[in-house]
């Protein structure tokens, strides 16, 4: 396949994704494409499915039904390929806290099989474009929580990776660190990696290209702020979340 | 998971009820380390009842007999036939017992001279090496008595004599213990040993564990009063504790006959006395230190293995060093341990047993005024 | 592999930032090797002996002097009645009652045969016996001793001995039981350095979620473990090491046989130790299961190891079952190398069981670890 070809194709293809454990459903059939580039955002509330549904995309769940294709790699078959073009920045950061800054730069560097000059050129823009020059060598267990995200975001692009998944990756800080870090996510959307980031806060929800909420594992939503806001005749997306977790409540 | 303190609706024995509760609700969780609480104490009791033994009954003898004849095979033969030896080699000369003993395929060699039968017929004193591997050299000496005692026997046999004109028979009674039975000496030290592993090392873990996660703090702002916080971690723990103890003691009962002859309302009191010393020292080793893993490995070094190294309950404390048994007056497992044992066994009271209770009163009151001041220390 | 080394360099680092571990790897053993080998130990010294003398006559006297000069009882008190000795074990004052009936002498002179009695404080059932044993001995010596100054028919007069035995103890002319215990010790320090730091790491790893970040990256399973392991194995050698150090220092304990061989059976038994504490990651969610699992685990291989008690005391069942038990066979490797002096042909059997054992542990283990959860 050729880069072009490949830039066409979805960045995500996920068919009838299904997830069973025992008798309970945790993802129930869902479908949805997203495109090279874009940003998505994935809601939903707490036990509607998200974070079963991303941990199949990323390959660290098997899924029970459908298919899902991730950087153009099956995540059912091709696994471990998959992992080699995606970043992941989980709601706990996963940097380690006793290692430096520069310490976890370079160890996620080396796994993802960054040369020793290209690590620590990376390093060195990071650490500019973060402001982490003085930091580099503090443990990250001393760093601000603002400041760890920024990194564990970093971290995650490291590689330049065709897709980046970020589990609720703004927990616990005030909305003006929020802003900057979604700043960061539009760099890099705009340098072409897909985002596909799980929210709370229904404010980040409109800063993405197009938003899908899951409910009850189904996807009961899928389109851009602008289109489901008027769909549902609300002004903002928290009352369109409002709406849709309201039993009933047609899609 | 934070915890959200309740405010005060009805008093604060209602608080304090809730939260016990919910420690109680942790507990039962998390089935692993449960099933492991109930487990180890139980393996234990099985294999030091069962399988952990010091008696030899399978020795193995080789022997060397330069110039077999009629009296040597006649020893050879005796040896062959004594209950507990096993004959694995019988060579002419020593050379290969050295590499026998290496392979540790030999416990003893005996080893004849040249013309044993005729220097024996002659009635000159015949000398006889006896070898033993004394690597170990508790079972070495054991072994060398018996075959010295199988060597006895066979002079009787073999020499003109009424095996000594004069006879004491000695009539033994092993008092407290007529079978003795193994499971009689561990069970009592065991008790000290769950409750300290509960007592000690989970209150340890489990406190640090609420500081690490800060949920602590969150308790410590609440309308719950220190002491309340603290008896709230402890009860818990407590009942585990006293559960699993009356496991042990009917497993042992059950399966070995391990008597109770005394008071059980006075083992209750005391296993009281004890657990309150171990909890205290719980608190203050989650108190002093920063992270779980720390309060674990000081909850390890400073409770477990001394109750389980020094408190006479698996090693004898008069079999130690002179320097090393005054030691072991600073562990409270060894009060204990006499305590109990003097409970189970001999059935004896307060009235013998009152300077070891005093001893672990004391260090519970100490230990306890530790803990709770420590405890306030956080607070600011 | 170049990820390899990135990972090992983290888990370098990491393992020499905490001060924990350091006093885990090189601290804890020490205080264990000091403290178990001074008290580990079954040995019976003195007993302390309270007589009841019914009888005081010459030969009851004598007795007493023969259990007085053995060196293995103490006379706590000089005679007393039956109600004061009972006492006396009662308050655990005395172990040891002998008993000496009225007409000791008396028996003895007209029928050649006198009883006394021996009450012990059977609680350790086993020194118990020990010490009954010691008894009868100087009893049944005094006997024959009595035999030859008792005045009676000639005719009857015991020969001189015909067997002279003499005894040799062989690898352990001093009879120190810390000789004996230095090597068990140090595969007890050795193991649980192992294993439950292994399994602390990984269980570590995983409520951190950090494990969790490798496993979306393209690391391998095997690169994983590896990197886990290596760097605990070579920790392991070198608390062992240490142990070997201290015990020279402390008690004078070197090894008989070839160093070399000692740390390479230890590198094969490291593998099964750190395979143990890699299975019990795979099977707990936090530390605190993971220390309660593998103290378990550990708890019950060192019982059955052989340290303590000899495994072939054990009944049939027990022993059969020791055989699984790689510290068991190490136990037997160790002791036959350090105090023996054994060459590679003399362990080389339980040396085989124990690499089986390792690689059985350890490719359960590996096979278990999934990145992926099905």
């Amino acid at each position: 396949m050729t880069a072009s070809a490949a830039r066409a194709e979805p960045a995500i293809e996920v068919r009838g994704l299904t997830r069973r454990f025992g008798a309970f459903t945790a993802v129930d059939d869902i479908s949805f494409d997203v495109a090279a580039g874009e940003v998505f955002g994935f809601l939903g509330a707490n036990g509607a499915g998200k974070t079963t549904a991303i941990r199949m995309l990323i390959g660290l769940l098997a899924p029970t039904a459908g298919t899902a294709r991730v950087a153009g790699f099956d995540v059912a078959t091709q696994a471990e390929q998959v992992k080699r073009h995606i970043g992941y920045m989980s709601q706990r950061f996963s940097l380690y806290e006793d290692l430096t800054v520069r310490e976890n730069i370079t160890l996620y560097g080396g796994i993802y099989g960054l040369s020793d000059d290209a690590i620590a050129a990376r390093t060195r823009d990071l650490a500019t474009r973060l402001e982490l020059e003085r930091e580099l060598d503090e443990r990250v267990g001393r760093l601000p929580l603002g400041w760890k995200q920024k990194l564990a975001f970093s971290v995650a692009v490291l590689h330049d990776p065709r897709v980046v998944f970020l589990d609720e990756p703004t927990g616990g800080v005030d909305p003006m660190t929020r802003r900057q870090f979604w700043e960061r996510i539009y760099v890099a959307a705009a340098e072409g990696t897909t985002v596909f980031v799980t929210t709370h806060h229904m404010d980040e929800a409109e800063y993405c290209d197009r938003v899908s909420i899951m409910v009850d594992g189904r996807i009961a939503a899928l389109g851009t702020p602008a289109e489901l806001r008027a769909r549902f005749g609300v002004g903002t997306m928290d009352d369109v979340f409002v709406r849709l977790a309201r039993p009933g409540a047609a899609a | 998971m934070s915890a959200r303190a309740t405010p005060p609706r009805r008093g604060a024995q209602r608080t304090l009820g809730a939260f016990v509760r919910k420690e109680l609700h942790h507990i039962l969780r998390d089935r692993q380390t449960l099933v492991i609480l109930l487990l180890m104490p139980l393996v234990q009791v099985l294999l030091f009842g069962y399988a952990l033994r010091t008696d030899i009954h399978d020795l193995r003898v080789a022997i060397v007999d330069p110039s077999p004849d009629a009296r040597s095979v006649r020893l050879r033969d005796r040896l062959e036939g004594t209950p507990r030896f096993r004959v694995v080699r019988t060579a002419t000369t020593a050379l290969a017992l050295e590499d026998l003993f290496r392979r540790g395929e030999a416990d003893v060699a005996v080893v004849l001279p040249a013309r044993f039968g005729e220097s024996l017929g002659r009635g000159e004193p015949t000398e006889v090496l006896l070898v033993a591997d004394a690597s170990d050299p508790n079972t070495g000496t054991i072994m060398q008595a018996y075959v010295r005692a199988a060597l006895a026997g066979f002079e009787a046999d073999v020499t003109p004599q009424a095996g000594g004109p004069v006879r004491i028979r000695v009539e033994s009674r092993m008092r407290f213990n007529p079978t003795l039975e193994s499971a009689n000496l561990f069970v009592p030290g065991l008790i000290a040993l769950v409750l300290t592993l509960v007592s000690a090392l989970m209150t340890a873990i489990s406190l640090s564990r609420e500081k690490e996660r800060g949920t602590l703090e969150v308790l410590l702002v609440s309308p719950l009063r220190p002491w309340q916080i603290i008896a709230g971690k402890v009860l818990p723990y407590l009942g585990l504790g006293f559960a699993i103890t009356c496991l042990v003691l009917l497993a042992a009962r059950l399966a070995f006959r391990v008597p109770l002859r005394g008071s059980a309302l006075l083992l209750l009191a005391e296993s009281v006395l004890f657990t309150i010393v171990s909890l205290s020292l719980g608190v203050l080793v989650a108190a002093r230190t920063e992270s779980q893993r720390a309060a674990m490995l000081g909850a390890l070094v400073g409770t477990l293995m001394p109750t389980a190294l020094l408190s006479g309950m698996i090693f004898p404390i008069a079999s130690m060093p002179g320097w090393l048994q005054p030691v072991t007056f600073i562990v409270p497992a060894r009060w204990f341990v006499v305590i109990a044992r003097g409970i189970m066994l001999k059935g004896t009271g307060l009235a013998y047993l009152w300077r070891e209770t005093l001893v672990l009163t004391g260090m519970a009151a100490i230990l306890l005024v530790a803990a709770t001041r420590s405890f306030h220390a956080r607070l600011d | 592999m170049r990820t390899l080394r990135f990972l090992l360099r983290k888990e370098y680092l990491q393992i020499f930032r905490d001060r924990l571990m350091v006093a885990q790897l090189l601290i804890l053993p020490c205080i264990q090797l000091l403290i178990l080998a001074n008290a580990a130990t079954f040995e019976v010294k003195r007993a302390q002996l309270v007589v009841v003398d019914d009888d005081r006559s010459a030969a009851s006297r004598g007795l007493l002097e023969r259990f007085r000069a053995s060196g293995r009882f103490e006379l706590v008190r000089p005679p007393v009645s039956a109600g004061a000795a009972d006492e006396a074990m009662l308050r655990r004052v005395a172990g040891v009652i002998l008993h000496v009936p009225p007409d000791f002498e008396r028996e003895l002179v007209r029928a050649h045969s006198a009883p006394v009695q021996l009450v012990l404080d059977a609680e350790d059932g086993a020194a118990a016996g020990v010490t009954l044993g010691y008894a009868q001995r100087i009893v049944a010596d005094y006997a024959s001793e009595l035999g030859a100054t008792l005045p009676r028919s000639a005719a009857r007069r015991a020969p001189a001995a015909a067997l002279d035995v003499r005894t040799r103890g062989w690898y352990n002319p001093g009879l120190d039981y810390r000789l004996y215990m230095v090597p068990g010790i140090l595969v007890e320090l050795v193991t649980i350095v192992a294993t439950l730091a292994t399994a602390l790491s990984i269980v570590r790893e995983k409520e951190l979620g950090t494990l969790e970040q490798l496993n979306v990256t393209p690391v391998t399973r095997g690169q994983f473990i590896a990197a886990k392991l290596i760097p605990l194995w070579s920790l392991g050698l070198a608390a062992l090491a240490v142990g070997l150090i201290v015990a020279r220092l402390a008690f004078g304990v070197s090894i008989r046989g070839s160093v070399v061989l000692v740390f390479a059976t230890a590198s094969v038994y490291l593998l099964a130790a750190l395979g143990i504490g890699l299975l019990v990651s795979t099977i707990v969610e936090t530390q605190q299961q993971a220390m309660f699992v593998t103290f378990f685990i550990v708890l019950v291989y060192l019982l059955m190891s052989g340290l303590f008690t000899p495994v072939r005391s054990m009944p049939r069942w027990a022993q059969w079952m020791t055989q699984a038990n790689p510290m068991m066979h190490y136990m037997v490797i160790m002791r036959a190398v350090m105090i023996r002096g054994a060459g590679v042909r003399e362990i080389a059997q339980p040396l085989a069981a124990l690499a089986a054992l390792a690689l059985a542990v350890f490719s359960l283990s590996v096979l278990r670890y999934a990145k992926r959860s099905a």
